[in-house]
């Protein structure tokens, strides 16, 4: 009963995967739009979070570290906003019977949409989920991603949902400070030694084809944007490349050149990675069902 | 059990000075400007805040020690409610706060006009010493122990310190 809404999701692309449940699209796109936010950060946040007792130098372990705290808390906002909506949509959707059992009236929490959807469900793009491999890849995931959620968090802050709005304005000031500090290590090491250089340069060259996701609407985003929930991402984009390529500039960094750019990961269309990183974050609710501390 | 209508807002505020900050302990809730409401109602409270940080994790500690102490003074319904709009900013942390942790070793927050709006917060910010008061100081790292402290140090007196950056 719980999670019956993710049987309609498990064919891979099914992106308005809330829709077949409740009839009206207007639903089914903002809960799928939000859990695209909260699914994003969530795993960047968790992808972080492995830096954790592990960095090239402490304070560097704590600022990762506060990163992924800063995206985590940012997606527990969007999860409960999610989480609210899906109650209050199945609750309507039930029996007077059923309306009036307790048990039934708050299935859904944070915590089941974090830990008990299967990775066709979690609709985060492809870049989020790339593993960490060196500092300098996880330092450029970071930028790529936090100059996207900047410009995307300032143009939310006036959409037409207050609840979003409100998320995103409480965001927005963490993310300018995430741009600001990844900015200024893809500087550091892009423009630092032979070896920072060239790592970076494979970095670049390695996350590059995840980038144009970020800018591409699936019909879910479509249907947001029509409706004022949701800027129009694509028009995000000039302000983004141009962010990037003043700070690659510094950092004396080249953008590869015809390059194909990989999507499907806001529609449940993973790569392996995701899968791998779902069962370590998912392990103890997977093992320990509904287990508290 | 206490009866709500004998209470003003006052009298709740009083109680609520009491719950600190578990993470910057000598900063009570008030002093950082996170209580945004508080409600009577005929067979209830409610206290209205907002988080400093999405992801502070002190907030779930907040909440329940806000709870614990209205309880304390024979309340019952007391509810909680948790607001992110409009965003807390350091501003809202009162001149008591800032001198409290000034008096703890933490250079307190900078007013956000003067420097830490998002187009002009990439320029250093002249960071006073809290132990000799020199604006000779230079910054370590942007994150410091928790999510709203970065690291300093003094260029002068050699001390290492955290500043409650301006948000």
């Amino acid at each position: 009963m719980v999670y019956q809404h993710h049987n309609e999701s498990r064919k891979p692309g099914g992106d308005f995967s809330y829709g077949h449940l409740w009839g009206s699209s207007h639903d089914s796109a903002l809960i799928a739009f939000t859990l695209h936010l909260a699914d994003d950060a969530l795993i960047l946040g968790h992808r972080n979070s492995e830096w954790t007792g592990r960095g090239p130098v402490l304070e560097q372990d704590i600022a990762i570290s506060n990163i992924a705290l800063d995206l985590i808390g940012q997606a527990r906002n969007f999860y409960q906003y999610a989480a609210g909506l899906i109650n209050e949509l199945s609750l309507s959707a039930r029996s007077p019977e059923d309306q009036n059992s307790l048990f039934n009236s708050s299935d859904t929490t944070e915590d089941s949409l974090a830990y008990l959807r299967d990775s066709w469900d979690f609709k985060n793009c492809l870049l989020v989920e790339q593993p960490n491999g060196d500092w300098a890849r996880t330092i450029l995931r970071q930028f790529f991603f936090s100059a996207f959620q900047y410009y995307l968090y300032e143009q939310l802050q006036s959409a037409r949902h207050a609840g979003l709005a409100a998320i995103a304005e409480k965001a927005f000031k963490e993310t300018a400070y995430h741009l600001q500090w990844s900015s200024e290590w893809v500087i550091r090491l892009g423009d630092g030694t032979d070896e920072s250089h060239v790592r970076m340069q494979q970095s670049l060259d390695l996350l590059w084809p995840y980038t144009g996701e970020l800018f591409r609407p699936t019909n879910y985003e479509l249907f947001c944007i029509r409706e004022g929930i949701c800027p129009d991402i694509s028009l995000l984009k000039p302000s983004w490349d141009a962010k990037v390529l003043e700070i690659f500039a510094e950092a004396t960094l080249a953008v590869p050149r015809n390059v194909w750019m990989q999507s499907g990961g806001k529609e449940g269309r993973h790569t392996e990675h995701l899968g791998y990183l779902l069962a370590e974050m998912q392990f103890l609710q997977r093992t320990y069902p509904g287990n508290d501390w | 059990m206490a009866v709500y209508t004998d209470y003003i807002k006052e009298d709740i505020l009083s109680i609520l000075k009491q719950v600190n900050d578990p993470e910057v302990p000598v900063l009570n809730v008030l002093d950082l400007g996170i209580v945004r409401d508080v409600r009577m109602q005929d067979d209830g409270i409610e206290v209205v805040i907002t988080p400093t940080y999405s992801g502070c994790p002190a907030m779930d500690v907040i909440r329940m020690e806000i709870r614990m102490r209205l309880m304390e003074h024979g309340f019952k319904n007391i509810t909680l409610t948790t607001v992110l709009s409009p965003a807390w900013t350091t501003d809202w942390m009162t001149e008591e706060g800032k001198n409290k942790l000034l008096a703890y070793g933490i250079a307190p927050p900078h007013p956000t006009q003067v420097v830490c709006n998002i187009k002009q917060f990439q320029e250093e910010e002249a960071v006073q010493c809290p132990l000799c008061h020199s604006h000779h100081t230079r910054m370590i790292s942007r994150f410091g122990s928790t999510a709203c402290k970065a690291l300093y140090q003094c260029n002068d007196c050699g001390e290492p310190f955290d500043y409650f950056k301006c948000h």
